[in-house]
């Protein structure tokens, strides 16, 4: 049932995934929209666009029209299938995550039981388009940005992994509308008054999933795999046109799909205290995403922020940061997470 | 159909939206976009120099015990997910057998660390 009208299972699979679709494209627009053109160009002393419609809102859609009417070039040396075919899993894997992403008491679009646990198995597939277009290109600087890029996902890939444990102890399920109606419900010290949302019992785990998060989406201090004063632009040198723009698209979608995820553990999702509304109330549906979108949007500036102000970390201080500090403290995090829930 | 199965169901249907809708717009950008083949146009970039020797060439992979390692600690998370969600269950029990198990792996890492595999050559 969806606003009053009976439908069939696969026409519902299909709402779902336009929903999804806007989901996706909505706060990946807004993002480049707010923080690279606008809030950049603040923290530099200049305007940023201001042609295209009102302060340039229409910027975004004046450049989508530029990459369309571009050449498609493949180099003559490159493996033309696995070159055509990176693109797909960088961009696809992004809007996958989303799937288990809830937005709402019912605004969900599919209630996975091992939500966490697939979110992070399907972004990780990403670094495997990375490395294919690195490789595929057949070119110095893609395969060096493309074997950066490798090295650096899968070190900033456990930290990642091992943060969001704790986050799991404490809720005690891996579903990410149970973990909103936790965070919501729970209590901290008997004091129910804004729940318990996780950053704050968490803030450890909190700290270093959004300092691998900044890693995986290859933001700056963490850019090693585009440095571009020495590869050019690392794995997508040679791509031009639309299949640069699917992987601009993957990159920005990702941050705004890391953040909803974030978001989602950390912050309590779209849901507010459970003592201030009833969150089972139809109204969530539709007051659930505009909450999230403020709480990504939080997130989001702060990914952007850490990117426009710190200079770019060298590859050993990279691996030297992921290995000896940050996934020895997410153990130890595990470790203090584990005593204290079964202490108390 | 069980419920489990169809959410998965609904990760299926989606993925096969997500590449038809991907190809959509690569084909869409086939109608709009211009040909004109220029032998240098498909020439590898190099700096604007002719590109030397070949595109793959052989570099010094300096991570591949970062990569040994990574298995070894994904594993562990493997494990350590499904525990986490029945802590509440197993009290105590449970905790000691998980502290033993990240000391004893965390004795690896320090071994790894000890023995400088952790170390950009």
């Amino acid at each position: 049932m969806i606003l009053g009208v009976d439908l069939s299972y696969w026409q519902v699979s299909v709402l779902r995934s336009l929903g999804i679709l806007v989901a996706v494209l909505l706060p990946a627009g807004t993002f480049v929209y707010v923080f690279l053109f606008k809030m950049v160009s603040f923290m530099q002393s200049r305007l940023g666009p201001m042609e295209a419609g009102p302060f340039g809102s229409m910027q975004l859609l004046a450049e989508v029209g530029k990459f369309l009417q571009k050449e498609d070039i493949v180099p003559e040396r490159a493996d033309r299938r696995l070159f055509k075919l990176a693109p797909y899993f960088v961009v696809g894997t992004v809007l996958l995550v989303y799937l288990a992403v809830p937005f709402g008491p019912d605004m969900y679009f599919a209630n996975l039981k091992g939500g966490v646990f697939y979110i992070l198995a399907v972004s990780s597939i990403s670094s495997l388009g990375v490395l294919m277009a690195g490789w595929s290109s057949a070119n110095k600087y893609a395969l060096i940005g493309g074997l950066r890029a490798a090295g650096q996902l899968i070190a900033y890939e456990l930290p990642l992994v091992l943060a969001v444990v704790g986050v799991i102890i404490q809720a005690g399920t891996m579903n990410l509308s149970e973990i909103v109606s936790a965070q919501a419900g729970g209590s901290i010290f008997g004091f129910d008054g804004i729940g318990n949302p996780y950053l704050l019992t968490q803030f450890i785990a909190f700290g270093i999933f959004m300092i691998a998060v900044q890693a995986e989406l290859g933001q700056t201090p963490f850019d090693m795999p585009i440095a571009e004063s020495e590869l050019v632009t690392g794995y997508i040198t040679e791509y031009s046109g639309l299949r640069f723009l699917l992987f601009f698209i993957g990159e920005f979608a990702s941050a705004g799909a890391f953040a909803a995820v974030a978001a989602t553990l950390f912050l309590g999702g779209w849901a507010v205290p459970a003592a201030w509304a009833d969150l089972n109330s139809n109204w969530f549906n539709l007051f659930g995403p505009l909450i999230m979108l403020v709480k990504m949007m939080i997130l989001g500036g702060l990914i952007f922020f850490v990117r426009f102000t710190f200079p770019r970390f060298r590859e050993d201080q990279l691996q030297k940061l992921a290995w000896t500090v940050l996934i020895p403290i997410s153990l130890v995090n595990i470790l203090a997470t584990t005593i204290l829930k079964v202490a108390f | 159909m069980s419920q489990f199965l169809r959410d998965y169901l609904t990760v299926a249907i989606f993925s096969g939206i997500t590449v038809g809708l991907l190809s959509g717009v690569l084909a869409l950008g086939k109608l709009v976009r211009p040909v004109r083949p220029q032998g240098a146009k498909y020439l590898s970039y190099e700096s604007g120099v002719d590109p030397v020797g070949d595109g793959w060439a052989q570099s010094p992979i300096r991570y591949y015990v970062f990569a040994l390692l990574f298995v070894l600690f994904d594993v562990e998370a493997v494990f350590i997910f499904p525990w986490a969600i029945q802590l509440e269950v197993y009290g105590w029990f449970g905790a000691i057998e998980m502290i033993v198990f990240i000391v004893l792996l965390s004795l690896g890492l320090l071994y790894a660390w000890r023995k400088k595999v952790l170390q950009w050559i």
